[in-house]
């Protein structure tokens, strides 16, 4: 039951969020922080009462569309419980990051952040291949909507290109789904969208049919070729948008990879994993080199996005216990630090109404309470030894050099890249001379440290001792990988 | 004619004697409000009629017309879409200069001839059932308004669907040349085609893709809807449409020409074109009305998908994606010209065809942008949306097929209309334009009936098993 309260906690929390604009301004924002708070709290408790012996926390198994063989199945394991813990944690941020920043229909922009979250939470914790697409697709439409009302000036444009990438790319998956289904069905199985079934089924897949899956989950993610839409929406969401897509969002992306993709196709991921992680490496070094020339602090963060989740890719296709277990250690990582990058982002934006880094320089001196806290995950995000973001790319690299050795040399220069970019970030805002018109700039308050505190200790925690969030992980990615035949 | 031969034609027996009642009732009173509870109460009186006709169907009444579960879910359709267009016309006919009453007259009489269609078994009650429906629209099309004058799209769909009327008729005269019998089922296409029969069939097939203005016989589209009054347009695209779709579905089922690999590639064709073009020339377009013309014609693409699938895959498969898109695509669009009708207000001030008009929407009237987002999103295919069900069904069935070709088009003409149908979403969620107008007026039955359909759309999107069930029960038996 709970995996489905969950996802029903959030969507009766968007419609009271809307609903308590009546109260006033501030009110959606409380309502949001509440439910949130609620639905961490139930977690909590899911994780404290262990696993069932097949390792999940909880299991949700309804009938849905019995004509298609479809049911409502969630199950919420240690890799679905560790993303929806950072779905929670980070929608949180979202909420607060968004305090101040939105002005107008405080009511309506919390429902669709909720519902956000909601349709993120259904992804990671739905086993039904067509509940996963609703879920899938149905996320999509509030964060479009979050881009084009509360969007920056090209908001329009990115918030199209955003929905088309994905919708198009997601109609894909959608035949590549029903085919499988269809497939599975001539070859004396049962007519069932149920993913578990799937997975035993005949072993009779033509190839072809990851394409349709691998397009939907390398443009979420995304990887090099179609990375484009990225840096336009994560740059014109609002800040709250911003956290949710880099944060939450593109790790759908990845968790579609490691959840499908090889183990429903192990023999077709084994044929196109040297190209697929030469894209994660290709993905490493050329977003992070695309970020050194941004002028656009938003943008240079977006751009590092792609950089960091190349990464992802790398470990998810190096398929050993290593390189997976890295990959999820960098994907929680990733979310924190550029949540807190994008939360930088906004709230410089809001005092000096420009994103230019050019516009910027010498802003220590006048927040230096903002400037310790950029200096902190830009260095998390360049890889500093003792941050989350080391772990996760180090075991990542660690476990791709296994498999791949150029490949893996390839993408260790993409830290070199990083160095570079965050550092330059870092020294182009808030180091250098001071701007001529140096207005007096108001500092992080306490909210904000706040925020900003428990980010810094979760990716601390993160890079001394990941063990607890590997055991949670663990199970599931060698379970995955035993039903793949450990290929590929 | 036996007692359960009139029990099986209840529905056109309710609908013809309500023409005549309602012809005299005019005649003697003239009242908008007598004339709208009329048809009003003579729709309910056919839905219920359905009833009656159930339990004896399937009925062959006479050789011209079947009673069967296909054709009373199509009148089902057409009565309850034309149920929610005749409640929201009747604000929007009100304070006219001309009178309103033959408005409800050539709706019944429109209704009248499509479930005729939906019934059609034979080339004579196809054609029948046609030019009742199609004659009735030629005045409806035109229906007298003050001031601006929508002749030209009248007098565009008077020449060219009367042509494409006489094309048909003509193909059927050399269809009986060949074969010498009108009679679906007796038409089976032999091996040896002669001539005659597939020139007549090449007629018969352009003139039906013309009432169902796949490209390229969709010129007419986009100038009829934007000309015709608003619910006239709905009606339109939705029974107009969707009878003559009954009518080819029937006919490709009965005689089996999809055995014949012309007919295939020449619907195949049609409906990689329909879907291209249609949804490629909606891009570009500024009025709400000629978007949701091509947008029609793109969605009539679409239905060609599980047609062309019937010759390859269990028909029961593809007969039940047809039914279910097409009950989708009656609610989306009538919700969709529903939305235009009440933005609209009333006839004489013209209809809220610009996308302007739709600026600011969400912060205006909330509650009618949401049905209209809602109503958009189902068209657009987004789950939780019953315009996803159908598109499911359509993937499905072009999977089972495994028509490539049609699944490319099928993704790639979605991806396009995606664009439209945000980017008017995306107009309504803008701020408001200096001096919008279009205060918020309080909810008329229209409106309730329009908030219902947005519901029915949510709510077969969610759980769609109702709807399928329905739907499987109903040709149970019928296409096998």
């Amino acid at each position: 039951m709970t995996a489905l309260g969950l996802i029903v906690l959030l969507l009766a929390g968007s419609l009271l969020a809307w609903a308590a604009a009546r109260l006033g301004p501030a009110w959606p924002q409380r309502v949001s922080l509440g439910v949130l708070a609620l639905a961490t709290l139930w977690l909590f408790a899911l994780w404290q009462t262990g696993p069932d012996a097949d390792g999940a926390y909880a299991v949700f198994e309804r009938p849905w569309i019995a004509r298609f063989g479809i049911s409502v199945i969630l199950v919420i394991d240690g890799l679905s419980l560790l993303l929806v813990a950072l779905t929670l944690a980070l929608g949180a941020v979202a909420v607060v990051s968004s305090w101040t920043e939105v002005s107008e229909r405080h009511g309506f922009f919390q429902f669709n952040l909720m519902l956000t979250l909601a349709g993120v939470v259904g992804v990671f914790t739905a086993l039904d291949l067509f509940l996963f697409f609703v879920f899938w697709e149905v996320m999509l439409v509030p964060m479009y909507l979050l881009i084009a009302i509360w969007g920056h000036e090209r908001r329009a444009y990115a918030a199209m290109k955003f929905f088309l990438f994905t919708q198009i790319s997601g109609l894909l998956l959608l035949v590549a789904i029903i085919a499988l289904v269809l497939l599975h069905q001539r070859a004396g199985g049962e007519l069932s969208f149920d993913y578990r079934l799937l997975l035993d089924g005949p072993a009779v897949l033509p190839a072809w049919l990851m394409i349709g899956f691998l397009a939907a989950f390398l443009t979420k993610l995304p990887s090099v070729p179609v990375h484009s839409w990225l840096p336009d929406a994560h740059t014109q969401a609002p800040t709250a948008g911003s956290v949710i897509l880099a944060g939450i969002m593109l790790k759908t992306g990845a968790y579609g990879l490691i959840r499908f993709v090889v183990p429903l196709f192990p023999d077709a991921a084994e044929a196109v994993r040297q190209p697929v992680m030469l894209l994660g490496a290709v993905s490493v070094v050329y977003g992070g080199y695309l970020a050194f020339a941004q002028e656009d602090f938003k943008r240079l963060v977006a751009y590092s996005s792609i950089s960091h989740m190349g990464f992802v890719l790398l470990g998810v296709f190096a398929w050993n216990q290593l390189a997976v277990q890295g990959a999820v250690v960098q994907m929680v990582a990733h979310g924190f630090s550029t949540a807190a990058l994008f939360m930088m982002a906004g709230a410089l934006q809001e005092r000096l109404h420009t994103r230019e880094l050019s516009r910027m320089g010498g802003l220590w001196q006048r927040a230096p309470r903002m400037g310790a806290v950029a200096l902190f995950f830009v260095v998390a995000s360049l890889g500093m030894p003792g941050l989350g973001n080391f772990v996760g790319e180090f075991m990542v690299l660690l476990g791709a050099f296994q498999v791949d050795v150029g490949l893996t040399v390839l993408a260790a220069l993409g830290l070199v890249v990083a160095a570079a970019y965050a550092l330059l970030l870092m020294q182009r805002s808030f180091q250098g001379a001071d701007t001529a018109d140096a207005q007096p700039l108001a500092d992080f308050g306490p909210r904000e440290l706040t925020v900003m505190g428990l980010l810094m200790v979760a990716l601390v925690g993160l890079g001394v001792y990941p063990q607890p969030l590997l055991d949670l992980s663990g199970p599931v990615v060698s379970g995955l990988r035993a039903v793949s035949g450990a290929g590929p | 004619m036996s007692g359960a031969d009139f029990q099986a034609l209840a529905v056109h027996l309710t609908l013809g004697v309500a023409v005549v009642v309602l012809m005299l009732t005019v005649s003697f009173r003239r009242s908008h409000g007598v004339a709208a509870g009329v048809t009003l109460v003579a729709l309910v009186a056919a839905l219920a009629a359905i009833g009656v006709a159930a339990p004896v169907a399937p009925r062959t009444v006479t050789p011209l017309l079947v009673v069967d579960g296909f054709g009373l879910y199509f009148a089902a359709l057409f009565l309850l879409a034309t149920l929610v267009l005749v409640l929201l016309s009747y604000r929007y006919l009100q304070d006219g200069q001309d009178d309103p009453e033959e408005y409800y007259l050539l709706v019944l009489a429109a209704t009248l001839g499509a479930t005729t269609l939906a019934g059609a078994s034979h080339f004579a009650s196809l054609l029948l059932g046609l030019e009742i429906m199609s004659i009735a629209l030629y005045v409806l099309v035109a229906y007298p308004r003050a001031g601006h004058s929508p002749l030209e799209g009248a007098l565009k769909y008077l020449v060219l669907s009367a042509a494409a009327s006489t094309t048909i008729l003509f193909g059927m005269a050399l269809i009986y040349a060949a074969t010498g019998t009108l009679d679906f089922s007796s038409l089976r296409v032999p091996a040896d085609a002669q001539p005659f029969l597939v020139a007549g069939l090449a007629m018969v097939l352009s003139g039906v893709a013309f009432k169902l203005s796949l490209v390229p016989f969709h010129m007419w589209t986009p100038d009829v809807y934007q000309g015709a009054p608003a619910p006239v347009a709905g009606y339109l695209g939705t029974v107009a449409k969707g009878a003559v779709f009954a009518v080819l579905l029937r006919y490709l089922v009965d005689t089996g020409a999809l055995a014949d690999p012309t007919v295939l590639r020449v619907l195949t064709l049609l409906a990689v074109l329909s879907m291209l073009v249609g949804n490629l020339l909606a891009l570009r377009q500024q009025h709400l009305k000629r978007v949701l013309a091509y947008s029609a014609i793109a969605h009539f693409g679409y239905l060609l998908i599980p047609l062309i699938a019937l010759g390859r895959v269990d028909p029961t498969l593809a007969v039940e994606a047809s039914l279910v898109y097409l009950g989708a695509y009656f609610a989306m669009t009538v919700g969709a010209f529903g939305v235009v009708t009440v933005l609209s207000g009333r006839q004489i001030d013209g209809d809220a065809d610009a996308l302007d008009a739709y600026q600011g929407l969400f912060w205006r009237r909330p509650a009618l942008a949401v049905v209209f987002t809602v109503v958009l999103l189902s068209l657009a295919g987004i789950p939780l949306t019953v315009g996803f069900i159908g598109k499911f069904y359509l993937f499905a069935a072009g999977v089972s097929a495994a028509n490539w070709l049609l699944l490319a088009a099928l993704v790639a003409g979605s991806g396009i209309g995606l664009y439209y149908y945000l980017r008017i979403v995306f107009t309504m969620t803008r701020s408001e334009a200096e001096g919008a107008t279009g205060a918020a007026t309080p909810w008329l039955p229209g409106q309730w009936a329009l908030g219902a359909v947005g519901l029915v759309v949510l709510l077969f999107g969610v759980y769609p098993t109702p709807l399928i069930d329905t739907v499987r029960q109903l040709i149970g038996g019928w296409s096998g």
